[in-house]
């Protein structure tokens, strides 16, 4: 690749002579742009550029020259260029002409500033942020109820579609996550109640932990992060091509559209998730108790009767289908909150499933409380 | 030296079964605008990605600055990449940069340019593009979409490049902000030596700056010749779009602008 290069000599008559010569392109501004800058000239002493042997010039070698000879001339001495053929004139008037600083970034406040000012904006958006939720929270109960009213405005075929996106496709990671989790308590319990002679009380805890908290807990979790960032994905890259607005000028609602089909989904599918999470973690919880305890699956079934009521069964049944509501409404609004940036669709996602799970666990606590209230 | 920067040989393009061009022949010459135009769906923007390589050709041979470039190395590819520009149609800015971030990429990426001479040259190239300086602070989102385009021709520009590639740069812009547009891009060209490679349905553009202008139907280049070919030419699409009733609107200007764009 061809240089560019730039020498300095004496020139006559006590001028600084600024020899340019080779490609003075983008490939090669680096350098001489280095060069032109530790080069200071002398008060007063006027300075010639001569481009003679310059042979090739873009717009940003002629940026280079065209700034050396404005800074020159700022210091109060003479600066000319020499050696210009028409079309290097014509190059260096475009550059003068379009000489003109430009913005690069928003203005950025000082350090400690911007710490403050974050944390301002962070609590200011977390306030706007409930608020908004809780607006969305209305909008989206009377949407449900108006198609309660109207029952044909349904969507029932993106409704099959999301349960079975969020549902059916779930199985094999809820019903693992399960299955191993049974096994792991089984055995971190034995191992604890062996040393009280106790390990047939192994299936006490694993039925109890199972049922009421740990399966539904960590499928809520599990759904979160897999179908709540979905949805926030999927909103969010709509609201960013103006699909959402285009659904708004065609008379559609996106809360009808878009919104409803994925609740109601999430609500009908959380349920039946849950129910095949606490299978899988009795199962698992079995079979660690057969092959470690001795525990036959007979005894181990016998026990489980006498262990647990059904209500232990339906608190965590009853769970789901707020949870599934908590995760659909936290993804779709995020996904709804999304501005026309590819950035913030990875925001928003991040902070649905961060949002999601925080709320699961908040509304599992109130329930905790509330069971405990009424003694179940 | 070649006097064709652009020589296309052969080239069949296809999707599945569906094929787009078959034995398409083009050649654009060094310095030339030229403007390819064509029906809907004839193939316009697949031929401007294939050339520019996100498309692979089913057969035939695509030879930029005379690399053939089926058969470069990943070296010579990115030689060749750094010496042309493309402008997409939406701008296809990055979202999550500044304007003159957006204009900065290419200088950094693949010059390692320091940051005070990327700002001193994104700041030249806004006002190239005829933006105002408050416009490099601003993100893609913020801006028009006639704002997105320059933005769009300032980085595809950042580079100095020989060769440039314009998706339909006029669509969607008002009849002033086409005609500046126009305007600019034949300024550019007189004084950076361009070589424009431009689709679009835009008749003032095709008479104000198109030095040859390439038909695409019947899947090749049907007919490439000045706008006088075009008008004369007896095919009955020819016809339509050059003679129907838009067509008379358009008045010829290019005479104008040049005249404009050299002083
Ligand atoms: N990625 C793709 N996969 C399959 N088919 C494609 C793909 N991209 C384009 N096509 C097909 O190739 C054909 C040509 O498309 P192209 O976008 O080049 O049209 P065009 O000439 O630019 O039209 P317009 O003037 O409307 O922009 C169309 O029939 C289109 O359906
Ligand atoms: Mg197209």
């Amino acid at each position: 690749m061809a240089e560019g290069w730039l020498k300095s000599a004496a020139g006559e008559g006590g001028t600084m002579l600024l020899q340019a010569g080779g490609h003075w392109d983008a490939r090669n501004v680096t350098r001489l742009d280095l060069q032109l800058r530790d080069l200071t000239p002398t008060d007063d002493m006027p300075v010639v550029l001569d481009l003679g042997a310059v042979e090739r010039l873009d717009t940003a070698g002629a940026w280079l020259l065209y700034r050396t000879l404005k800074t020159c001339r700022a210091g109060g001495g003479r600066a000319d260029f020499a050696g210009l053929t028409p079309a290097y004139q014509t190059m260096l008037e475009q550059v003068a002409a379009n000489d003109q600083p430009a913005e690069i970034e928003p203005p950025h406040p000082a350090a400690l500033l911007a710490v403050l000012e974050r944390l301002g904006r962070g609590a200011v958006d977390v306030g706007e942020e409930a608020k908004q939720q809780v607006a969305f929270l209305g909008l989206l109960l009377v949407c449900l109820a108006g198609s309660l009213r109207h029952p044909s405005r349904l969507r029932l075929v993106p409704l099959v579609y999301h349960m079975e996106k969020v549902g059916f496709n779930a199985l094999p990671i809820v019903g693992l996550i399960s299955f191993l989790i049974g096994v792991v308590l089984a055995y971190q319990g034995a191992t604890q109640l062996q040393r009280f002679g106790a390990e047939i009380f192994v299936v006490n805890l694993i039925a109890v932990s199972v049922l009421r908290e740990i399966a539904i807990l960590l499928t809520a979790i599990v759904v979160a992060g897999r179908s709540g960032s979905a949805f926030t994905a999927e909103i969010g890259s709509m609201v960013v091509n103006e699909e959402v607005d285009a659904m708004r000028t065609l008379g559609l609602d996106p809360m009808e559209v878009l919104v409803l089909p994925r609740v109601l989904a999430l609500v009908i599918t959380l349920p039946l998730l849950a129910f095949f999470a606490d299978m899988l973690g009795l199962f698992g919880g079995m079979l660690m108790c057969w092959l470690a305890l001795d525990i036959s699956p007979g005894l181990y079934l016998e026990r489980l009767q006498d262990a647990v009521s059904l209500w232990s069964f339906w608190v965590g049944i009853i769970k789901a289908p707020f949870f599934a509501f908590l995760i659909a409404m936290v993804g779709c609004l995020e996904g709804l909150r999304v501005t026309r940036s590819a950035e913030s669709v990875g925001q928003q996602t991040t902070r649905s499933v961060v949002t999601g799970i925080f709320l699961v666990i908040v509304v599992d606590a109130m329930f905790s409380i509330f069971f405990a209230a009424v003694g179940v | 030296m070649e006097d064709a920067i652009i020589r296309v040989q052969g080239l069949r393009t296809q999707f599945g079964d569906q094929v787009i061009h078959d034995n398409l022949d083009l050649e654009v010459r060094r310095g030339e605008i030229l403007g390819i135009v064509g029906g809907s769906g004839t193939g316009k923007s697949v031929l401007l990605r294939t050339i520019i390589g996100l498309n692979r050709p089913a057969a035939g041979r695509i030879e930029v600055f005379g690399q053939d470039l089926g058969q470069a190395t990943p070296e010579e590819r990115l030689a060749v990449e750094q010496r042309w520009g493309v402008l997409f149609q939406d701008g296809a800015l990055f979202s999550s940069l500044t304007v003159a971030q957006n204009i900065e990429v290419p200088m950094k990426e693949h010059l390692g340019m320091p940051a005070r001479l990327r700002d001193e040259i994104a700041a030249l190239k806004i006002a190239m593009v005829g933006l105002p300086p408050e416009a490099g602070s601003k993100y893609p989102s913020e801006l028009s979409g006639g704002m997105r385009k320059r933005a769009g021709l300032a980085r595809s520009l950042a580079l100095d490049p020989d060769l440039i590639f314009l998706d339909e740069p006029t669509a969607g812009l008002d009849p002033i902000g086409a005609a500046n547009f126009d305007q600019l891009i034949r300024r550019l060209q007189v004084n950076l030596g361009l070589t424009v490679f431009m689709v679009t349905h835009d008749l003032d553009s095709l008479h104000a700056i198109c030095d040859r202008i390439a038909v695409l139907a019947e899947k090749r280049v049907m007919v490439i010749g000045t706008m006088a070919d075009m008008l004369r030419h007896e095919h009955p699409w020819l016809q339509e779009y050059f003679h129907g009733p838009r067509a008379r609107a358009a008045q010829p200007q290019k005479e104008e602008l040049l005249e404009e764009a050299s002083t």
